[in-house]
């Protein structure tokens, strides 16, 4: 029985290779190419950055504490990379200058970051309502942790870096543009003439505009705006730039959800006498942002790369930690091994956020059939 | 007899499109009016703005003794008292029959939710689906979702109740069900507006018959009359083409 279903199951891969990848000579051809291209650049890289790579120690077992024992560097051409820079530069990358007696308090926010984040992305998780308050406690938790309040010293907010920054910025500013977007797309839709050109003007401005210029704009002219002496920190202001970004991406994706709910569905609304405000809670947003959620986590997964601009106004993100250990004579030149890991911990983040989006995308056709 | 609805010479236009022209007509308590009419002829736009759904540039309307106006108090007084069922359901797909028809009571009416749920309850017994009570509106077929759709107006309580075309969207063996609803309703004395082109059932229910043609109304009489004696040309014309149909 069971040799019969193996026969039958290797059949079916043999029928669908012979039907996909051999079914003429040019498929034939271009399915050996790409084998063979695939082979050589996975095993390369296989290669060069595991089986002949260094992690702590180099090929003589000596730990290596800067560029020059990196096994590389003493016998050219033989080893891959040099991963000893990555442990050497670990708390920078992680928690940029955070005083390291103290960085409990970011592992510990690292820890529950999942717990405020997963109530929102599963509608049919157990005590989600629990899951939902936590997230709205979970910004003052954060910030009591990693800024300090009573009971624990202040970390300035200069010394923060690495995936700290990355990810405070990500987090944040995304969870701050998401109401704010809310609002635009609503009143992008608006039948008040002022905040509907309001909206507008807003959006496509932020939207012609690359975030560079936005990132600079505010670190020059937030404090122009703000009262003498309320002088905003940096990561501040680069905050302010990146939320008004995500924002107007974000609102233009929500409205596209809301064009798709049928106007039907409003006027029945009204006519049972509920408000604008009441409609728009009950009846439009739960149906509109249900069809937005994968155009939103696209915006989020460029939001989330974009952030690394920061660099440019002389913040230490994870690309900025990479690049001042590269500026380190002890581990310079070694370009590749902090470029692969920097790409690589950003992919994570951005993988998971795109898989994410494809379950939403595929739960929400099972749900509407 | 106390009237419950006033029009008088009400005009719209949509843009410089004159959609209702003069419109005069006159609701009492407990009437039955149905409306018919060519398509784009005005009728979805007559009884959309008896709720405000479209606002009339010209003329009055009154219900209940209160004029419509841009006045949001006004508006929504009236949308309390009027109900309103549509071609289309409208249901809102995203939640549950229950929630649907117990949503208008909790947040217009601040009605406790066990409450509110009981009379919606009570509502689906009326139209004769309590057992759909936790599907979702996309799990129903259309006949059960129109009278989803009339027990959630119902459920606000209101004293008149607006049907625009009712039955239109439906399959031929749904219609039945949707319209048994409608003439209980009727006989359980509730003041009634309805387009539809269901020439039987108007002339088991209604009162007074109405035909629009281009914005305007053209003949009101009672039903017997209508049928029977029509007086325009077009209404003899459109009454021929709609009962050899
Ligand atoms: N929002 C709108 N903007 C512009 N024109 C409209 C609008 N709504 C309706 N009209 C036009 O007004 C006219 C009357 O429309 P209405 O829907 O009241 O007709 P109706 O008698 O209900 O027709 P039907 O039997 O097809 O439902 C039509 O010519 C229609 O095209
Ligand atoms: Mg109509």
């Amino acid at each position: 029985m069971s040799i019969v279903t193996q026969n039958f199951s290797r059949n079916k891969y043999f029928n669908w290779a012979v039907k996909n990848l051999f079914s003429s000579w040019v498929n034939t051809i271009m399915t050996i190419i790409a084998v063979i291209f695939v082979y050589e650049i996975g095993s390369f890289f296989l290669n060069w950055s595991i089986f002949s790579a260094d992690f702590k120690t180099n090929f003589e077992g000596e730990i290596i504490t800067d560029r020059t024992l990196c096994s590389k560097n003493i016998v050219p051409g033989e080893y891959g990379a040099c991963w000893a820079i990555i442990y050497a530069r670990w708390d920078q990358f992680m928690y940029g200058l955070y005083p390291v007696e103290e960085t409990w308090r970011v592992n510990l926010t690292y820890a529950l970051l999942p717990f405020a984040i997963i109530g929102i992305l599963f509608d049919k998780l157990p005590f989600r309502k629990l899951f939902i308050y936590f997230t709205f406690i979970f910004p003052f938790i954060a910030y009591f942790l990693l800024y300090g309040g009573p009971g624990l010293s202040t970390v300035g907010t200069n010394k923060w870096g690495g995936l700290l920054v990355t990810l405070f910025l990500g987090v944040t500013g995304i969870g701050l543009a998401f109401p704010l977007s809310i609002l635009l797309a609503l009143g992008r839709r608006s039948k008040m003439p002022i905040i509907k050109s309001l909206c507008v003007v807003f959006i496509e401005f932020i939207r012609g505009v690359p975030l560079i210029t936005l990132l600079f704009t505010a670190n020059v002219m937030l404090p122009l705006f703000l009262p003498d002496g309320v002088n905003p920190d940096n990561l501040l202001r680069a905050l302010v730039a990146v939320t008004l970004f995500q924002s107007a991406y974000m609102a233009e994706a929500i409205r596209g959800g809301l064009q798709a709910i049928p106007k039907g569905h409003i006027e029945a609304a009204e006519a049972l006498g509920l408000t604008y405000w009441q409609t728009t809670r009950k009846i439009i947003l739960p149906q509109a942002l249900k069809i937005a959620i994968p155009p939103i986590v696209n915006t989020c997964i460029g939001l989330f790369k974009d952030t690394s601009l920061v660099l440019i106004i002389g913040l230490f993100d994870l690309l900025g930690i990479g690049r001042a250990a590269l500026a380190d004579m002890t581990w310079t030149k070694l370009y590749y091994e902090v470029y692969v890991f920097i790409s690589l911990v950003f992919f994570i983040f951005c993988f998971g956020m795109s898989r994410y989006s494809l379950y939403l995308e595929k739960k929400l056709k099972t749900d509407n059939s | 007899m106390e009237q419950v609805i006033q029009l008088e010479k009400v005009n719209k236009w949509f843009d410089d499109f004159h959609v209702l022209k003069d419109i005069d007509l006159t609701v009492t308590k407990g009437q039955k009016i149905v409306v018919c009419g060519p398509s784009g002829s005005g009728k979805s736009t007559m009884i959309r703005c008896i709720n405000r759904l479209e606002a009339h540039q010209k003329g009055h309307i009154i219900v209940h003794g209160t004029e419509l106006t841009n006045d949001l108090k006004n508006i929504d007084l009236i949308r309390k008292n009027v109900g309103m069922v549509f071609q289309q359901f409208n249901l809102f797909p995203h939640l549950s029959v229950l929630d649907n028809i117990s949503l208008a009571p909790i947040w217009v009416k601040k009605m406790p939710k066990k409450e509110a749920e009981e009379i919606a309850m009570s509502y689906l017994e009326k139209v004769k689906i309590p057992e759909q009570a936790k599907k979702f509106p996309g799990q129903l077929s259309g006949g059960q979702q129109q009278r989803v759709a009339i027990a959630r107006s119902l459920a606000m309580n209101p004293d008149i109740m607006l049907f625009d075309e009712p039955t239109s969207a439906l399959d031929p063996e749904m219609i039945k069900e949707v319209l048994d609803v409608m003439i209980q309703l009727a006989e359980e004395g509730m003041t009634m507006l309805v387009v539809t082109h269901e020439m039987g059932f108007a002339k088991t229910v209604a009162d007074q018959m109405i035909f629009m043609d281009d914005g305007r109304i053209v003949e009101q009489a009672k039903p017997d009359d209508f049928f029977n004696n029509p007086q325009s040309d077009r209404t003899k014309l459109f009454l021929s083409q709609i009962l050899n149909h």
